[in-house]
């Protein structure tokens, strides 16, 4: 890759301010550093990922909705989490996790798991337990 | 309190992290000298391991690895800690400050307020130097960011005891001596053999041969798990290839910028050769990956374009292969 050749596409970082660092050749074919403010084709994936993300959480507030599914698998999904990652966060075996998702079981917790859960996603025990999907 | 320290950025924060240490104490070192030292050039392909609900790809080993290869090979000590208590680790950190000891972190990003949104996953081995604070915020230098920032004691203590698979559990690490001298040289050529022999292991999940074998698969996918996965699964090979931390080409720039470092070290002409061909080779990455980005946008579904993007890659791999061989007897 050439210097010129470096990309300069607007991205989510150039809108923040932050520059990459590129490793590309100068005009006498030596190596150099340049900053690049973001390239499309990572923005594409990028955005892919992310309406994934967008996807899955339209389904889960479907279920929660139905009554399929308790709030904690709405915030799991909110916070990019999946059930063995949520489970490290709270301290809690995974397969008492998996029960947690089930609305029935979720009116049971007792407010001391209910608030790993709530310190998990950095939200209060009410806004967790009064979650409305829609 | 502030130590003096120098932020330098750089495209990856474990070399960064080195570079930024090493400066510190008076010895420059560039980012592609400990990149190529630490053999950090690699390729490996986990279809088993699920990151991101895709396979695992990566082009770099394991978090840690570049770092202890690099030190191993120059006999530079360090000092690695990691704590069960949260209060001992923050501790541990402010004793080494007031003694004026820049002290390097390994963090989880997921929690790391200065990044965007979008890059804020659960990915726990980036690394950061810590080098003063002020009340309850502590200096930050993170080596991709273009300048230095702050955190305070409750965002650094989340980043250091992030949870998940690399889990840091608050591992921070300091040059505890350097030596007086240094055979870069030997170093160099170490450096060297090591990634060719990674990169042409005879092991399917590693080096050119897991290259070819995602070649292979990107053929077989769109009839066995759909088009959409198969797109899924292409646009994370682009992320773990171009984001933020490969400086460009999955690390090829970067080791093309160290061949040619190494050319005028060991006064062989023959790498900087080389390393234009490794500049060639990171451009046909990056051309692959325009192209997959390209079946993303128009919504291709017709199978020949996939069949396209597994013949590129299988050439990149053929050539990389050759290339290895070559760089191996210039040595």
């Amino acid at each position: 890759m050439k210097k010129e050749q470096v990309p300069q596409d607007k991205g989510s970082l150039s809108e923040r301010n932050l520059n990459e660092l590129c490793y590309a050749i100068d005009e006498n074919g030596n190596y150099t550093t340049v900053q690049s403010s973001g390239w499309e084709v990572k923005s594409v994936a990028l955005d892919e990922s992310m309406s994934l993300i967008q996807e899955r959480i339209e389904q889960t507030k479907k279920e929660i909705a139905e009554g399929k599914l308790s709030p904690i698998a709405y915030f799991m999904e909110l916070n990019k989490m999946d059930l063995p990652l949520l489970a490290s966060y709270v301290g809690i075996y995974r397969w008492f996790v998996k029960r947690h998702l089930n609305p029935k079981q979720f009116k049971k917790l007792s407010s001391r798991t209910l608030k790993k859960y709530a310190d998990a996603f950095d939200v209060s025990i009410e806004e967790l337990q009064n979650f409305k999907p829609y | 309190m502030q130590i003096n320290f120098k932020h330098k950025q750089s495209a990856h924060c474990e070399n960064g992290v080195v570079s930024n240490l090493m400066y510190h104490n008076g010895i420059q070192v560039s980012e592609p000298l400990v990149f190529g030292i630490g053999a950090g050039l690699f390729f490996t392909y986990l279809p088993f391991l699920k990151v991101n609900f895709a396979p695992g790809f990566s082009y770099r080993p394991m978090p840690g690895f570049i770092f202890r290869r690099f030190a191993n090979q120059l006999g530079i000590k360090v000092v690695h800690k990691k704590f069960s208590s949260v209060q001992e680790a923050q501790k541990t950190l402010d004793e080494k400050l007031q003694q004026g000891i820049p002290v390097g972190l390994q963090v989880g990003v997921y929690n790391l307020t200065y990044f965007p949104d979008e890059y804020r996953f659960h990915f726990n081995a980036h690394n950061l130097v810590v080098f003063g604070k002020e009340g309850n915020e502590y200096s930050i230098s993170d080596p991709v960011m273009e300048t230095t920032t702050t955190l305070t004691e409750k965002e650094l203590e989340k980043v250091r005891f992030a949870k998940g698979a690399l889990a840091p559990k608050g591992h921070l690490y300091y040059l505890e001596s350097i030596p007086t001298e240094y055979d870069w040289e030997r170093a160099i050529r170490k450096g060297i053999q090591k990634t060719c022999n990674d990169m042409l292991a005879p092991v399917p999940i590693i080096g050119v041969n897991a290259i070819r074998w995602v070649a292979r698969n990107i053929r077989k996918w769109p009839k066995s798990i759909g088009v959409k996965k198969t797109n899924h699964y292409l646009g994370q090979l682009i992320r773990m290839q171009e984001e933020i931390g490969t400086g460009g080409g999955g690390f090829r720039f970067i080791y093309a910028a160290f061949l040619e470092e190494s050319s005028r070290i060991l006064n062989n002409p023959r790498l900087k050769e080389l390393s234009n061909e490794m500049t060639e080779i990171g451009d046909e990455w990056r051309d692959f990956a325009l192209n997959i980005s390209r079946v993303y946008k128009n919504r291709n579904d017709n199978d020949n374009v996939y069949e396209k993007l597994s013949d590129q890659l299988m050439k990149i791999a053929e050539r990389e292969k050759r290339f290895y061989k070559e760089l191996k007897k210039s040595i």
